[in-house]
């Protein structure tokens, strides 16, 4: 079998003298959805920035497509085509909605700008009748569909989605969920996912990993995690 | 109303040039939320730049046409003031970049101190003379008070506005433009997107430093005279004209310049001259404590 998409090895990451992520090892191949399902504080989203570089690993090795990437700089990372959607959205909220968009087609040079736009119109909407909004005045869940928007303008060969379910409606949960699954299916979208909402991410994803105090402590198909008691008891029980 | 009209005229003129250093002063907050105290400075090193290569220009080069030299000093002074400020930003402030929060601060004070001492040391401390250009003057009025309009305020008024609008059409319309209004509002995520953000913050410097050197060679050719100490006055007043317009906003940092240009020039003609800083000073205490943040800035609280 051929590597992976993404390598992660021992990683670990340090805040100051803290340390969120204690030897980290996981893998992503072309084409799968995973996820990475924890408690809050376990460190999905430090990991979720560390493949970005931002922070950096401490140690340990991050390989996407065969190349080491925990050493470079973030902008050159992204430039790789991962993309991210990140913790708490970060959409730019001086910007339009339409300038949102084109800040995510910057790496792709806008070689398919406009064809890339009607896309993301399609798939969300509502971003096309809030074009011309300040992205500050977006609903929570407006924000959770422009920053996907914009992580996919790129085009990238690894979607980074953090905590899309975060605060809000059960119904938009499973529309963006939706719109992910169609996505990996149609195009092949190779997508990690950072969620709370184990139920819906297991469900939705390939493969799992389950993160405790900075350390994988299970993995498996989703199902699989799905079905297992120390998952259901401690991730499950009254969660959806 | 003669005498109210030759002011305003005045006004703007000053205004202009502080108008044309705030932009440096508020875009660099803007991005990384430093006061860059070695701008005026810059301002004043680049008003040095124009005066040699003026001299350089029509006395070695022995080109007569006066609007062609024009045109050369101030292209020439736009590139050679961007380099220095891109230095300056490579060694003084980067480094310092994720230290505490004083650190660049004090680091451009420092600057600041180096350039106006190195202008003195290597120009001597007295004030040199320019030769004078575009003396030419219209009457506006006729009369017992000729309200007159110099061709140098109307060139001064004219390379304002043209470089404003085009320098809000780079910010507003290009993709550097947009790479530095995201890095403004969130660096973690631009970078994320693949924005190379030091690049951007010292493009920021670079087209600052580019705008008050403009400044700087309109000051030299209006006043007729640069000395190592036009840094300091002149880019506190800008600086201040910064703040009252909202630091942090491009309109606000002309709007700013524009008013603090006025009060002074209205100040010194109808009260005194002795007191025109003190005016400019105490209307930008007025004006902050009934608007803490500026004619044009944004609240500091902000929706998330």
């Amino acid at each position: 079998m051929s590597e992976p998409l993404l390598t992660v090895r021992g990683v670990e990451t340090w805040y100051g003298n803290i340390v969120a992520l204690k030897g980290v090892d996981l893998d992503v191949r072309e084409g799968e959805i995973v996820t990475l399902i924890g408690a809050n504080g376990a460190g999905k989203s430090t990991m979720m920035m560390t493949i970005c570089g931002a922070p950096r690993a401490r140690s340990g090795s991050i390989r996407f497509a065969g190349l080491e990437i925990s050493q470079m700089p973030t902008h050159e990372i992204a430039r790789l085509r991962i993309a991210q959607s990140p913790e708490g959205r970060r959409i730019f909220p001086r910007m339009t909605v339409y300038e949102n968009l084109q800040m995510g087609a910057a790496i792709d040079k806008f070689a398919h700008f406009d064809d890339d736009l009607e896309r993301m119109f399609t798939l969300f909407p509502r971003l096309k009748d809030r074009a011309r909004q300040r992205g500050g005045t977006l609903s929570g869940g407006e924000q959770q569909m422009l920053a996907i928007a914009r992580a996919l303008m790129s085009r990238p060969r690894l979607l980074l989605l953090d905590e899309p379910s975060l605060g809000l409606a059960p119904i938009i949960v499973r529309q963006i969920f939706q719109i992910i699954r169609e996505l990996n299916h149609r195009e092949g979208l190779t997508v990690f996912l950072v969620e709370q909402n184990a139920f819906h991410a297991l469900r939705l994803a390939h493969r799992g990993y389950v993160m405790v105090n900075g350390l994988i402590t299970m993995s498996g198909s989703g199902e699989d995690l799905l079905a297992r008691p120390e998952v259901r008891a401690a991730y499950l029980e009254g969660g959806h | 109303m003669e005498n109210f009209l030759q002011q305003l005229i005045n006004g703007l003129t000053l205004g202009s040039i502080y108008g044309l250093i705030a932009i440096g002063y508020t875009m660099v907050f803007g991005i990384i939320g430093m006061v860059n105290f070695a701008h005026g400075d810059v301002f004043m090193v680049s008003a040095f730049i124009a005066l040699l290569i003026f001299l350089a220009v029509t006395q070695i080069l022995g080109i007569a046409s006066l609007p062609l030299a024009f045109v050369l000093v101030l292209v020439a002074a736009m590139i050679l003031t961007a380099l220095w400020a891109w230095v300056i930003e490579r060694i003084a402030y980067r480094p310092l970049r994720g230290s505490f929060r004083l650190a660049p601060l004090i680091s451009a004070i420092g600057m600041s101190i180096l350039l106006s001492n190195f202008v003195q040391v290597a120009q001597g401390p007295r004030n040199k003379p320019v030769p004078p250009m575009f003396t030419d003057v219209i009457a506006v009025t006729d009369g017992a008070y000729r309200v007159t309009l110099s061709y140098k305020q109307i060139l001064i008024m004219l390379v304002t506005a043209l470089l404003l609008v085009g320098f809000w059409w780079l910010v507003q319309k290009t993709p550097l433009g947009r790479a530095q209004r995201a890095c403004e509002q969130d660096r973690k995520m631009a970078a994320l997107l693949g924005i190379d953000v030091d690049r951007t913050i010292a493009l920021t410097f670079v087209i600052g430093a580019a705008l008050a050197a403009v400044a700087g060679v309109l000051y030299m050719m209006y006043y007729g005279v640069v000395n190592f100490y036009d840094g300091f006055v002149p880019g506190v007043k800008a600086f201040t004209a910064a703040v009252l317009g909202g630091i942090g906003s491009l309109p606000g940092a002309v709007l700013g310049g524009l008013l603090i240009g006025l009060i002074e020039t209205f100040w010194s003609a109808y009260f005194s001259t002795d007191y025109k800083d003190v005016a400019a000073f105490s209307i930008l205490a007025i004006v902050l404590i009934f608007m803490p943040s500026g004619i044009l800035g944004r609240p500091e609280v902000e929706k998330v």
